[in-house]
């Protein structure tokens, strides 16, 4: 069956969906009564349940990390280049959970999800959710499978700030901590990009205040525009300047204002194509999270005193051309963990992708990876 | 790793290990592939970090289960350190090699209260004659480079180290001089700066 899927893929997968009936009490001050989360598993769970990894995903990402959805799917999860079978977080020796955040929009309560109470979408009624909730909800999910300590909570971007606070909040419950390209907070340059994001989507005239579902429409200019600036986040000038250049898709310049560069083609389609499958309320939510993410901002903006309480092990890792969470902003985190007398281990990895780069396979990155996994797989004699 | 670095590891260790004290906090500069903390991990049971930039050498430190920084020191500092957040730091065979070996000495003294630095002797009579007799900057097994392509930008002997540490108020307390495969010999501690290869000195602020 999975015979058509390459070697080094975990193949043909299926996600799963999980209620919780216990309500969730949220940073907001408003509770979830019940919520459901969509996850899907790689691997399998040990007798001892000692071999289990959380990836945490990022602004956009969800519950499907890897393999295939079915026979004619062409892409693969999202962070399919570092788990399978030989890869980073090798599903034969690891068994992998990865789910979709509580407010995501691809099968977790989220705003596009019907409100139990009321009977209506949630839409823009859904509540503002914080990564600490993000990591309450998913406590509940390693309690339904038994997992007591994830041998690592792993995440780029979004997802590392996740990693980052399970380690604070529940510190007895993972044994590493894997950080990647990632930032104890954000800049006021990273919370102004987000703002952009927001205004684009909220001025569109099809948005009528995230209702937009009761006017069978969606804003699709607003999430297409927020799009486009995130994406040119992600990738760095290098990386533009390569894929794109000045290359126009045109013959010769058209002295008018259409689209008449590959890199405004490029941009374009993407915001399009995202536009199609994301949910304009999931994505506000996501960048207010990340927005308020600061776990210093608890015990007085110092971050050694607040990450005292931590006992896992960290793995630090950020890429050279990263500019949205560049090198040192993971300097900043590993400078604190150090101060705190945490074990703690930071590369910085060569490469021109930008803050993408953390899903690309770049050797030196997939080498050091491995290494790390492997050596939590060799202590706990997986 | 070659004949001559296996010999500088081992050495290292049994030179350096009796004077780390169990548990204590190590930061190690220039680390290497982390064989020396590995070392101390196990048999002192120290919380140690090693700075390394060599891409290679930082991977072979997280397969030894080495915490391990990467970073440029020589180029970026230690900044990122608090004031005496260790009790030792420690600095094998790269003392000569940084662009301000004075400014190195003191970051290690802000950032440990004993600092470790091991380094070549080029006071040693081989370096002298072979400049006395040829005229030209002293090759051998242990410094291997040309003069134009050396990473050893700031040799100095003996006598330069312990003049550097008086002016700037450091004191010595211990000095230990090996020869070249790293053994301690009765000559060499009679005559050091003509007679020894390298040396390893526990430095503190006076």
């Amino acid at each position: 069956m999975s015979g058509s899927f390459p070697a080094d893929s975990v193949g043909l997968v299926r996600p799963h969906i999980q209620v919780f009936e216990e309500p969730l009490h949220l940073d907001c001050g408003q509770v979830l009564d019940k919520y459901e989360l969509i996850y899907e598993t790689y691997g399998e769970l040990n007798a001892e349940r000692s071999n289990a990894i959380l990836i945490c995903h990022a602004l956009s990402g969800d519950h499907h990390a890897a393999g295939f959805h079915n026979q004619a799917d062409k892409k693969p999860g999202w962070w399919d280049s570092c788990i399978g079978p030989g890869k980073p977080i090798d599903t034969q020796v690891f068994f992998v959970v990865c789910l979709n955040n509580l407010g995501g929009c691809n099968g977790s309560t989220g705003p596009n999800k019907v409100n139990p109470d009321t009977g209506d979408l949630y839409g823009p009624t859904f509540p503002v959710v914080t990564v600490q909730d993000w990591v309450k909800s998913q406590v509940r999910l390693a309690d339904m499978f038994g997992i007591d300590v994830w041998a690592a909570v792993v995440g780029g971007s979004l997802g590392g700030m996740q990693a980052l606070r399970w380690s604070l909040d529940f510190p007895d419950r993972l044994k590493h901590a894997l950080v990647i390209a990632s930032t104890p907070r954000l800049t006021a340059q990273n919370i102004a990009f987000n703002e952009i994001s927001r205004k684009a989507i909220t001025s569109d005239p099809e948005f009528h205040d995230g209702r937009y579902f009761e006017h069978n429409t969606v804003p699709t200019k607003g999430l297409m525009l927020a799009r486009m600036i995130g994406h040119i986040t992600y990738l760095s000038d290098e990386s533009m300047g390569e894929k794109f250049g000045r290359e126009l898709k045109t013959d010769d310049f058209n002295f008018g204002y259409g689209v008449e560069f590959e890199v405004e083609s490029y941009l374009n389609y993407q915001g399009k194509r995202f536009s199609q499958t994301f949910d304009a309320n999931t994505y506000l939510l996501m960048t207010r999270a990340l927005d308020y993410f600061d776990p210093a901002a608890d015990v007085g903006g110092d971050l050694v005193k607040a990450l005292a309480r931590a006992t896992c092990d960290y793995f630090v890792v950020s890429f050279s051309s990263d500019w949205r969470f560049s090198p040192a902003r993971s300097e900043q985190l590993v400078e604190a963990l150090v101060k705190a007398g945490k074990n703690v281990s930071y590369a910085e990895i060569e490469a021109p992708h930008g803050h993408d780069a953390f899903l690309i396979p770049t050797p030196r990155y997939l080498a050091i990876f491995s290494a790390y996994m492997k050596r939590i797989a060799q202590v706990l004699s997986l | 790793m070659s004949r001559q670095e296996s010999i500088k590891m081992r050495g290292d260790l049994k030179l350096i290990s009796p004077w780390i004290a169990e548990g204590t906090q190590v930061l190690d500069l220039g680390c290497g592939d982390g064989t020396l903390l590995a070392h101390l991990q196990v048999s002192k049971g120290v919380l140690g970090y090693g700075v390394e930039i060599d891409e290679t050498q930082i991977t072979r430190c997280i397969e030894k289960g080495v915490n391990v920084i990467e970073h440029d020191l020589d180029q970026r500092g230690l900044y990122q350190f608090a004031d005496q957040q260790f009790d030792t730091v420690i600095m094998t065979q790269a003392l000569q090699a940084v662009r301000r070996p004075d400014v190195m000495i003191d970051e290690m003294l802000r950032l440990g209260k004993q600092g470790v630095v091991t380094f070549p002797n080029f006071g040693h009579w081989r370096c002298r004659q072979y400049l006395s007799l040829r005229g030209k900057m002293p090759m051998s097994k242990t410094l291997p480079y040309t003069w134009f392509n050396t990473p050893n930008i700031h040799l100095c002997t003996f006598k330069d180290f312990e003049a550097l540490c008086e002016t700037k108020g450091i004191r010595i307390v211990n000095r230990m001089v090996v020869n070249e495969d790293f053994e301690r010999h009765s000559f060499a501690r009679m005559w050091p700066n003509l007679l020894a290869e390298f040396a390893v000195y526990r430095i503190e602020r006076a």
